[in-house]
């Protein structure tokens, strides 16, 4: 390992949060060995470069990029940054972008990917992954016998340490892209918005069929918004129309990893679980004490929610202040 | 309209996990085998498409095992024909990607439909492979499709929303659910497919380049305070959450 580039996604004004932990879990990798770390990051404005440097980032190589966001034209850019800087070890966010592109890229360097990794660790100087399998029955480590990894980190799992070494020193670097490369390009994107997406919130309160109805979703909503969380669903409230897919935690919907993840009325199926289980934090409440969910549960309070509900949210409001 | 659906022969999530005696992938004994889900939307779509368009919809599996049933199913859901490419032993992604490319590369294929995971690996990581080797461009995890001749406009799911994309054929869709309702096959169908053609293609031979160490199940290391819905049960719960997880 000599030289691990980590892939930055600038958001409004600051880079995702995700990016921070690709920049700590790279500096854990780079601890065993002299590896050198460098950011990458296209777009976006350079005053938020500076704050990379708090999560330990001391070099960032910038690329321009005007028009739309276009997966083929950023997958080469990043390869070429790559071959640029002689990087063997690629991180991307396990995020809509990085899911995308990361693959790419891997075709582009001939490398090995391991995607949506829970965990790095280096044993006899290999760099180990582990992945989360069939919808996370089993977790498996894996090691790439290529000169060239690329890996994908599910975000919310490695968590962000600050280790302020002031700005990273920025590098321009001018990517040569065609019009060839810009053959999928973005014309429009659509944002929920105010609302707080789950696979980006801290604290997710999901709800499930034992509610019901999708008025009584408003119980969800109100202990959501008490703990400052985000509202989730299982899929039978999402195909029930009660909520939009957008909330759905699973195998078919967003795969979350919050501090808390509460899950109301909902049994615990394994594609639900799939979505779920590597939250830091799992409240269960349901009325069936044998419910599957209770298996992964820290904490469970076994009852009814119509009349748990609005206790507990007056309690949580309570001890918030 | 040249149509291709890869598709990939997985365990029923419902299916039970244990560990083989190599330690190193799953005891097969007794786990159903079924095609993957996400890949039954991508075979409605193109199926679709041929519906309105006309032209050709082929199937397209990598497996170790005999897959022929998988493919079946694909039959009779509509596609025309399939192709079986038999690995050696269980390939992994990079094997995969490489050789779906290597056989359909001079075929001409307009779309290339995927599903946007194969519920084994979860690994996410074929279609844009494939489109890469291919040179063509992609779009992950597809709720909605548009083609008008070369025209093509996808509507993805990302965080927090949606984007559209627009690109033209030849390219490379994988389908999310919500993009159609996929249909059940009825007897008739599944009888047609016995009839239709299944050819076996001999595996394109390149070294995976991603190595399993081990295998094992997750351990459970939650709390598992479970208690009653009492105020006092209750109250220890929020008093829990807030002292010793330190979440709220
Ligand atoms: C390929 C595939 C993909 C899937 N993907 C997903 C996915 O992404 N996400 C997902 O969630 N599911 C997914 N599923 C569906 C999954 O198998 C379950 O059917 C679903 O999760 C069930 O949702 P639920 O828990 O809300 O409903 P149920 O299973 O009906 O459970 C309702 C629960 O509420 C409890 N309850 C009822 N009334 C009360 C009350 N008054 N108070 C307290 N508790 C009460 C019951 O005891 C029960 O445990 C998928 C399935 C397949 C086959
Ligand atoms: N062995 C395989 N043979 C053919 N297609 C596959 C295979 N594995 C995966 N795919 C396709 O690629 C999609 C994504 O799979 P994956 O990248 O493995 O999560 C699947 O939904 C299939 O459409």
């Amino acid at each position: 390992m000599k030289k691990i580039l980590v892939y930055l996604e600038p958001q409004n004004n600051s880079f995702k949060r995700v990016s921070n932990e690709l920049i700590t879990a790279a500096n854990n990798l780079a601890q065993s060995s002299s590896a050198e770390i460098v950011g990458l990051c296209i777009g976006g404005n350079s005053s938020i470069y500076p704050s990379a440097g708090q999560f330990g980032l001391k070099k960032l190589v910038s690329v321009e990029f005007s028009g739309a966001y276009s997966s083929t034209a950023y997958a080469e850019i990043v390869s070429q940054v790559a071959k640029a800087e002689s990087a063997d070890v690629l991180l991307f966010a396990s995020n809509a972008t990085g899911m995308e592109i990361a693959p790419r890229i891997s075709a582009k360097l001939d490398a090995g990917y391991v995607a949506d990794c829970v965990g790095l660790e280096i044993v006899d100087g290999n760099i180990v992954a582990t992945k989360p399998v069939y919808a996370g029955k089993a977790l498996i480590k894996t090691k790439i016998n290529k000169s060239t990894k690329v890996f994908s980190l599910r975000p919310n799992v490695f968590t962000a340490v600050k280790n302020d070494v002031g700005s990273p020193e920025v590098t321009n670097f001018s990517a040569n892209i065609s019009d060839n490369d810009k053959k999928a390009s973005v014309t429009n994107v659509s944002t929920n918005a105010g609302k707080l997406d789950v696979s980006e919130a801290d604290i997710i309160v999901s709800g499930g069929r034992g509610f019901k109805e999708a008025g009584n979703f408003a119980m969800v909503e109100n202990l959501a918004a008490a703990l400052g969380g985000a509202v989730g669903a299982s899929r039978a409230v999402v195909d029930a129309g009660w909520r939009p897919h957008a909330e759905q935690v699973g195998q078919t919907g967003k795969t979350v990893s919050p501090n808390l993840y509460v899950a109301a009325a909902i049994s615990g199926a394994v594609q639900h679980l799939a979505g779920m289980s590597s939250s830091k934090v799992i409240l269960a409440i349901n009325k069936d004490k044998d419910a599957p969910i209770f298996k992964v549960a820290d904490y469970g309070i076994v009852g009814d929610v119509f009349e748990i509900m609005p206790k507990l949210t007056e309690k949580i409001k309570a001890v918030k202040g | 309209m040249n149509l291709l659906v890869c598709v990939s022969r997985v365990p029923d999530t419902a299916t039970k996990i244990f560990v083989g005696p190599d330690g190193k992938t799953i005891d097969s004994k007794g786990v159903k085998y079924i095609l993957n889900p996400y890949d039954e939307f991508a075979l409605e779509e193109a199926i679709r498409l041929k519906e309105k368009n006309g032209g050709e919809v082929t199937a397209l599996t990598v497996s170790a095992d005999d897959a022929t049933d998988i493919l079946r199913n694909a039959l009779a859901m509509g596609a025309d024909s399939a192709i079986f490419i038999k690995a050696p032993a269980e390939p992994d992604s990079y094997q995969v990607a490489h050789n779906i490319a290597n056989s359909v590369k001079d075929k001409n294929f307009d779309l290339i439909f995927f599903g946007r995971q194969s519920v084994d690996f979860d690994s996410f990581q074929i279609p844009s492979m494939v489109a890469e080797l291919l040179n063509i461009p992609s779009v992950s995890v597809v709720s909605k499709l548009e083609v008008n001749g070369s025209k093509v406009i996808a509507e993805r799911d990302i965080e927090g929303g949606k984007e559209t994309v627009e690109l033209s054929t030849p390219c490379a869709i994988s389908a999310q659910k919500g993009l159609n309702e996929p249909r059940y096959p009825k007897l008739p169908d599944i009888m047609k497919a016995k009839k239709k053609p299944i050819e076996e293609v001999a595996f394109f031979q390149v070294d995976a380049a991603v190595e399993v160490i081990s295998i094992a199940l997750p351990v459970n290391k939650r709390v598992g305070k479970i208690l009653g819905d009492s105020d006092s049960d209750i109250n220890e719960i929020v008093r829990s959450l807030h002292e010793d997880a330190k979440v709220i």
